[in-house]
């Protein structure tokens, strides 16, 4: 037997040289380990002066006050409109974004086929809302829901107004503006956890004689539920503390009022720290007030992320378990 | 029962599944319908149809009655219904009180211009009262000035500026987070600095304002309190969370495989992270930059809260205005369907099709290096 040559060498793909004590490999793990605590770090002063500066004005009287007698006067003023306002326009954004957003998922997952051009296509529109800049859905809110949706429903359902009902800033348009921008959270949450889960349910459940509809009500969803209820919290984690969508759509900056109709504007807890940082006549005077709004929202959307965390853990050892 | 299929069998179940599937079209409708109405409010300018000028060349009675009614009604600015309600006798007196008003109108020589013309959106002009030809964003005063140089130079000099501060920490961090950190440690880095991502911007832009802008001003001893500087490095904190995220994601798909054979060889773990991951994860960092801009770029509150003036200079430490903080700002000040308000919907426009094609580009870069690492392409 011939033996082939060996004329191929092969090269050495990098040149590792390794001294007692290398110098390079302690600097590189400090240096990136020095990014990472530098950035944990920066979070922490941030948190940390936030929560120093605010926790002393932060009451029971300032969560349930409301600013009907001035909103800069931090001896009265509270929060309560802002809360109200903030919780209102988020569980109306879920109400509408859910059902959407689930169904959506839904049909990626067990019906179309997953490399289908429509699946494609949907999967390019859910990455692009996910990037669209959030001061474009308050243009978008105001020149569709407000302006073009809003006035066309004053025109046939209130003809003789001599003021626009619909066809102004409302919790209706604000919750909607929001409810399209979170959409691509609920979707790719709810998809992750549509496919997490194992394939052998859904051929036992048909194998019975479950129709398709059946099974995903009955075997698919409920085992879904989890994902679903993380996808919902992330995005309404995403959404309470946005203001930039709102801006033009539904927040003012006063409104004494609790929201009753969903025509009515409404305050809100982070368009609230804007006006108090940006707007306060003495910002000196009005501090401890404005710690105060930041901590009570931060507080908001940390427990929702808490929350979002909790779930998605419990949801691994449901799945764990399973198989 | 027989072996029916599709609609025939079970009709209900049919008409469900149809609706769940238009349903799960809502995405791309979304997306085309913001495309439409913002570029929709926006049209006018885009076309040349809007005219700002503060005083328009009047006509005599004899000239402005020979125009041809098309023109006329221009010529008054009435609307199609208005002119159409309108007499003789009633246009007769509207134009001379367009003559009689020219009189007492303002006489600089700018106020014959429009400025929403091109033109004068991009190029420099010498308004009277300045001495050379100057890009000027001033909406406000008689002469509305519509230049929109200063507001994108504002978006990319901040933007950058973020991007400088945010993509060493937060590659540093990803490399550390995926190939150096100790596993029991890792799972306490990665969510904490996912926790960054948790902060509305409306809150970052609180401490920028508040905190950070003294801190800055004692350290770097600038005069302008609110600056590029400062936007920049509040935008950075807000990047930070989400080009780590990408970055630690593309580093962590390398097979681990990879390092392991590096290893076998005598490497030390950074010249296996350094010579052997980063290579293979780097159109994924790239992406991440990339995204990274998208992001900076739309952002809105940090900036509105951390800039001022709207001017165009290489200092670092001088006032900027993006893109986005002018929207916002000015937005609820514009009338209604005036060109102020046009021209901040066509920004918009603007800001959405740039932001598309960078997410574009990034999602691609992602998907072709997962699929290439998987082995599949």
């Amino acid at each position: 037997m011939q033996t082939i040559p060996n004329t191929h060498t092969p090269e050495p793909v990098a040149h590792f040289h390794r001294s007692r004590f290398d110098a390079w490999s302690f600097l590189f793990t400090g240096v990136t380990g020095a990014c990472t605590y530098l950035i944990i770090a920066i979070l922490l002063l941030i948190l940390g002066n936030i929560v120093l500066n605010g926790y002393s004005h932060f009451s029971w009287r300032f969560l349930t006050g409301g600013a009907d007698r001035g909103m800069y006067d931090p001896e009265t003023a509270g929060v309560l409109p802002m809360i109200v306002g903030t919780a209102s326009r988020i569980i109306l954004m879920t109400i509408f974004v859910i059902p959407v957003g689930v169904i959506t998922a839904l049909y990626m997952t067990e019906y179309a086929h997953s490399t289908s051009l429509g699946i494609r296509i949907i999967r390019g529109a859910v990455a692009n809302l996910a990037g669209v800049p959030s001061i474009v859905f308050g243009l978008f809110g105001w020149g569709f829901f407000l302006n073009f949706i809003g006035t066309h429903m004053d025109q046939l359902l209130h003809p003789e107004a001599a003021k626009a009902v619909w066809g102004k800033p409302a919790l209706i348009w604000a919750s909607l503006t929001l409810a399209v921008m979170t959409l691509p959270v609920v979707i790719v949450a709810t998809e992750e956890a549509l496919k997490s889960i194992p394939h052998g349910l859904r051929e036992a459940s048909l194998a019975l004689g479950a129709t398709k509809l059946q099974t995903v009500l009955r075997i698919v969803l409920p085992q879904a539920m989890p994902g679903i209820l993380t996808g919902g919290i992330l995005a309404i984690s995403r959404a309470a503390g946005e203001v930039a969508p709102i801006l033009f759509t539904g927040a003012v900056s006063f409104y004494p009022d609790l929201p009753k109709a969903l025509t009515d504007p409404f305050m809100d807890l982070g368009y609230h720290v804007f006006i108090l940082s940006t707007q306060s006549p003495n910002i000196e005077q009005t501090r401890p007030l404005l710690y105060a709004t930041v901590m009570a929202l931060l507080l908001l959307t940390f427990l929702l992320n808490v929350m979002a965390i909790l779930v998605r853990a419990q949801m691994r050892r449901k799945l764990r378990a399973l198989q | 029962m027989g072996l029916k299929r599709g609609h025939r069998a079970r009709p209900l179940e049919w008409m469900i599944e149809q609706l769940i599937q238009f349903v799960s079209y809502s995405a791309i409708i979304m997306v085309f319908l913001i495309f439409v109405f913002v570029t929709r409010e926006a049209l006018p300018i885009l076309l040349g149809q809007m005219d700002s000028a503060a005083v328009r060349p009047s006509l005599s009675m004899d000239e402005a009655m020979k125009l041809p009614e098309a023109d006329l009604r221009k010529y008054l600015n009435m609307t199609q219904s208005e002119f159409a309600k309108a007499d003789a006798e009633s246009i007769k007196i509207l134009v001379e009180l367009r003559i009689e008003s020219s009189a007492t109108e303002t006489t600089d020589k700018d106020a014959k211009l429009n400025t929403t013309q091109w033109s004068h959106l991009l190029g420099p002009y010498q308004w009277s009262g300045y001495t050379q030809p100057e890009y000027i964003w001033q909406p406000v005063g008689t002469i509305h000035k519509y230049n929109i140089v200063p507001l994108l130079v504002g978006s990319l000099k901040v933007s950058f500026i973020a991007l400088a501060f945010a993509l060493p920490l937060a590659l540093g961090a990803a490399i550390y987070v995926s190939q150096l950190a100790n596993p029991r440690i890792k799972e306490w880095l990665k969510p904490a600095i996912e926790l960054l991502a948790g902060l509305p911007s409306v809150v970052l832009g609180f401490f920028a304002m508040l905190v950070m802008a003294t801190f800055l001003q004692n350290v770097f001893g600038y005069t302008t309190r609110l600056n590029a500087f400062l936007a920049g490095i509040a935008l950075g904190l807000a990047v930070i969370p989400l080009v780590f995220s990408i970055a630690e994601d593309a580093l962590t798909s390398v097979p681990r495989s990879y390092t392991q054979a590096a290893l076998a060889l005598g490497s030390s773990r950074w010249q296996a992270a350094y010579q052997i991951v980063l290579p293979a994860a780097l159109p994924g960092v790239f992406a991440a930059a990339v995204l990274g801009f998208g992001r900076a770029l739309g952002e809105t509150m940090i900036v509105l809260m951390t800039s001022s003036a709207s001017i165009i200079s290489w200092n670092i430490f001088d006032s900027a205005r993006p893109i986005t903080a002018s929207i916002a700002a000015e937005l609820a000040e514009a009338v209604f369907g005036g060109h102020h308000y046009r021209i901040l919907f066509m920004l918009g426009a603007l800001l959405f099709t740039v932001t598309f094609l960078l997410n574009l580009i990034g999602d691609v870069v992602v998907h072709r290096l997962k699929r290439r690492l998987e082995g599949k392409a």
